[in-house]
């Protein structure tokens, strides 16, 4: 068989990602159709620049799920190796394929002969696992910690402003290489520094119930003790781990294990993207504290916190959001650090980073294994961009 | 101002104390000391073996002391094996009774690396020059054209030049320099594609920098600071051009290009010098991926190789010195919009 010509690798791409296709058209037909009661998210099918950040990160977003889950897209495994397709280029038919084999390998051979396609495919489902979640904890922990420094101020602010900044002075590299260490992962630092993390958002999600509910004791004890159960649970599931220090549950209830270095990952894109979130909260609760509604709830006589999440969160919400966007970017970024320093994540993951760090090595004689995965991570980060600017334009509009 | 100072330098040497414990609690780590002896001995060193030499090294005192000792506030410990004493302050081959009790940072002694067997001044001296060569290309480089674009683009708010222009920071902001490096390395310099325009490694840049070994590390870590700052200035310079001085100006028949360049310059160059001093602490993570990726042996490129060797007092001093410039740059940038800035009093 001949090797593939651009044309008809593209062309074949294209046919790999027909769900992909689908999924997209769906949504935009649909969200087009009903944008004018969507509220903020119809609007930004109003503004072309919204809309095509948001087309993009949709596409890795179906790329991933169903990649991951139902196993459509790749061509290959991404962890198996092939015969003879060490470093070849893109467009090559695959050496002794059998019947059930995709023939070709679309986007070329890495130097350890395994599918480059098939591994980008997957890397999506990796980083769109870890991104969103690590920056839906960052800003949990964030605005937990940022909303009482700027609503009370004084000692409290002081105090958390120093700890925040001291946190932001610190080379984010040097302490990626001093906590995603196996070492590091053994002395069970990051485990401790999981344990507090991760109580943080059910320290924000039973404080915000209490604090609209406490007028109704029973309801509020009932709603508290459902969400102290089922958070409580995934919690110690999510922090205790046979491997390491922190081993409270036993097996038989604990729900689930983070694989290898994936927590210590976690945690750490947690603890360096806390502290910007924290210093924007807290701007934005220094400014909305002295708005009238504010004054009007303090004068109804309620408590601090009902104020802090029932007044002050929600009408906070859009430069929030907007700074959400961004920093699922950011995240996927300091992810693909990681990757580059071949920290945290196993060294065959099919994660972007870890591709680039491995295809460098070869880079000026052999460009596709690295080229593929970094234009991968460039698209995802530019369609977020993309979208919080849209995103920003349309909020600001009313 | 003067209390303003003195307050702000005081944070700072907090700062750096806190961020330099809390730096050597994490390399003092058991497992972490355990990776120093079998850097240090060999690799299949037993336990007892491990313990006895991290005990005969001065690392079996608790971690406080050992701290107190690398900051020089503590005396350096001594060991009488027998025949010499050994001690964190006598050098080989040194009497013990002329050596000083004391040696730590505020001592000038930053101690000495593991990897690279010399002086952690030394070695960060050359290293930060190295460096230092760097970023000064990297600013002139990236300032000059995030300033031309950033104002282009926010002179006619809306146009299509403010379009194009935008999208480009924007897409610059979203290519971290891995990427970025990666694509300008296999188009400019790769033999696949055949323009060989520019060298891949930058390790011959080091003694004799030219337009070809260096161009392409400089601008990879430029392009992704410079869609910030461009974007910064253009926010800047738009809400100067809808303000009532700008109006009056052009009522009274001003040139666009006067209005532009007399009027509305200095006052849209307020910000984004704040937002370029800011910058730093970003080009720093920026230096350590093109050193690495361009096989360019500055600080980036030292402390990979320390953190990886867990060599601790040059990732301390690597630290201490990366903190400094992080904090003096914001004092600075805080300073200096003061200044720029007459309507701003510091309280």
């Amino acid at each position: 068989m001949e090797t593939l010509s651009w044309g008809e690798i593209l062309l074949r791409l294209a046919i790999q990602f027909t769900p992909v296709w689908i999924a997209l058209a769906l949504t935009f037909a649909l969200s087009i159709a009903f944008k004018r009661r969507l509220g903020l998210y119809g609007k930004l099918f109003d503004n072309w620049i919204g809309m095509i950040g948001f087309g993009i990160v949709m596409f890795w977003v179906y790329t991933a799920v169903f990649a991951g889950l139902f196993d459509w897209i790749a061509t290959h495994d991404p962890l198996s190796t092939a015969s003879g397709m060490k470093n070849k280029v893109p467009g090559t038919p695959l050496r002794g394929a059998g019947d059930g084999d995709y023939p070709y390998y679309l986007l070329g051979g890495d130097t350890l002969a395994r599918d480059v396609f098939s591994r980008m495919v997957q890397g999506a489902w990796v980083v769109i696992r870890i991104a969103p979640l690590a920056t839906l904890f960052a800003f949990m922990a964030g605005i937990t910690l940022g909303l009482p420094a700027g609503y009370f101020g004084g000692r409290l602010d002081t105090a958390l402003s120093f700890l925040a900044n001291l946190i932001l002075a610190f080379p984010v590299i040097l302490l990626f290489y001093l906590l995603v260490t196996p070492e590091m992962v053994a002395s069970g630092i990051p485990s401790y520094m999981a344990v507090v993390l991760f109580l943080l958002p059910i320290l924000f999600i039973v404080v915000m119930i209490n604090a609209r509910f406490h007028t109704q004791p029973t309801r509020r004890n009932l709603l508290v003790a459902g969400t102290l159960l089922i958070l409580g649970w995934l919690y110690l599931s999510l922090v205790s781990d046979a491997g390491t220090p922190v081993n409270i549950l036993p097996a038989t209830l604990d729900l689930f294990d983070i694989p290898g270095g994936i927590l210590v990952v976690f945690v750490s894109v947690v603890f360096v993207n806390a502290p910007t979130v924290f210093r924007i909260t807290r701007g934005l609760a220094l400014d909305l504290r002295t708005r009238d509604y504010v004054a009007a709830a303090q004068t109804r006589g309620e408590g601090p916190w009902y104020i802090m999440l029932w007044e002050i969160l929600p009408n906070a919400r859009g430069p929030l959001f907007v700074d959400f966007c961004l920093r699922i970017g950011y995240t996927t970024i300091l992810l693909g650090t990681l990757g580059f320093f071949g920290l945290g994540l196993p060294s065959d993951s099919p994660d972007w980073g870890t591709t680039i760090n491995q295809g460098r090595k070869l880079l000026s004689i052999y460009p596709h294994p690295a080229i593929v995965p970094a234009f991968a991570l460039l698209s995802l980060v530019l369609g977020l961009n993309l979208l919080a600017d849209g995103l920003r334009e349309e909020s600001l509009k009313d | 101002m003067l209390l303003f100072l003195l307050k702000r330098i005081g944070t700072m040497l907090l700062t750096a104390l806190c961020l330099s414990f809390v730096v050597f609690f994490l390399t003092n780590q058991p497992a972490m000391l355990e990776k120093v002896a079998k850097f240090e001995g060999n690799a299949r060193m037993s336990d007892e073996e491990v313990a006895r030499f991290l005990d005969k090294n001065g690392f079996g005192q608790p971690m406080a002391v050992r701290y107190g000792e690398w900051l020089g506030v503590l005396p350096g410990w001594t060991q009488d094996d027998g025949d010499s004493i050994k001690g964190r302050c006598i050098a080989p081959g040194q009497d013990a009774a002329t050596a000083p009790s004391h040696c730590g940072v505020l001592q000038g002694d930053w101690g000495s690396s593991r990897v690279f067997r010399d002086e952690v001044g030394t070695i960060i001296g050359t290293r930060l020059a190295l460096t230092g060569k760097m970023m000064l290309w990297v600013m002139i480089l990236m300032v000059p054209t995030a300033l031309v674009i950033g104002v282009l683009a926010g002179m006619r708010e809306g146009s299509r030049l403010d379009r194009g222009l935008s999208t480009l920071s924007i897409a610059t902001t979203a290519t971290p320099e891995y990427v970025s490096g990666v694509i300008l390395i296999s188009v400019f310099a790769s033999s696949a594609v055949g323009l060989k325009w520019f060298k891949g490694t930058a390790t011959g840049a080091m003694e004799n920098a030219t337009f070809e070994n260096f161009f392409l590390p400089v601008l990879t870590i430029a392009l992704y600071g410079m869609g910030y700052i461009a974007r910064m200035t253009r926010a800047s310079m738009a809400e100067v051009m809808t303000a009532q001085y700008i109006r009056t100006a052009r009522l009274k028949g001003v040139s666009f290009r006067n209005i532009v360049l007399k009027h509305a310059l200095r006052n849209a160059l307020i910000a984004p010098f704040t937002v370029i001093m800011l910058q730093f602490p970003w080009l720093l993570n920026g230096v350590v991926i093109v050193e690495t990726l361009f096989n360019y042996k500055g600080l980036g490129w030292a402390l990979v190789q320390a953190a990886g060797n867990n060599d601790i007092d040059l990732l301390m001093g690597i630290s201490v010195v990366s903190v400094i410039v992080v904090l003096v740059t914001q004092l600075i940038s805080d300073i200096g919009y003061v200044y720029l800035n007459p309507r701003i009093r510091i309280s």
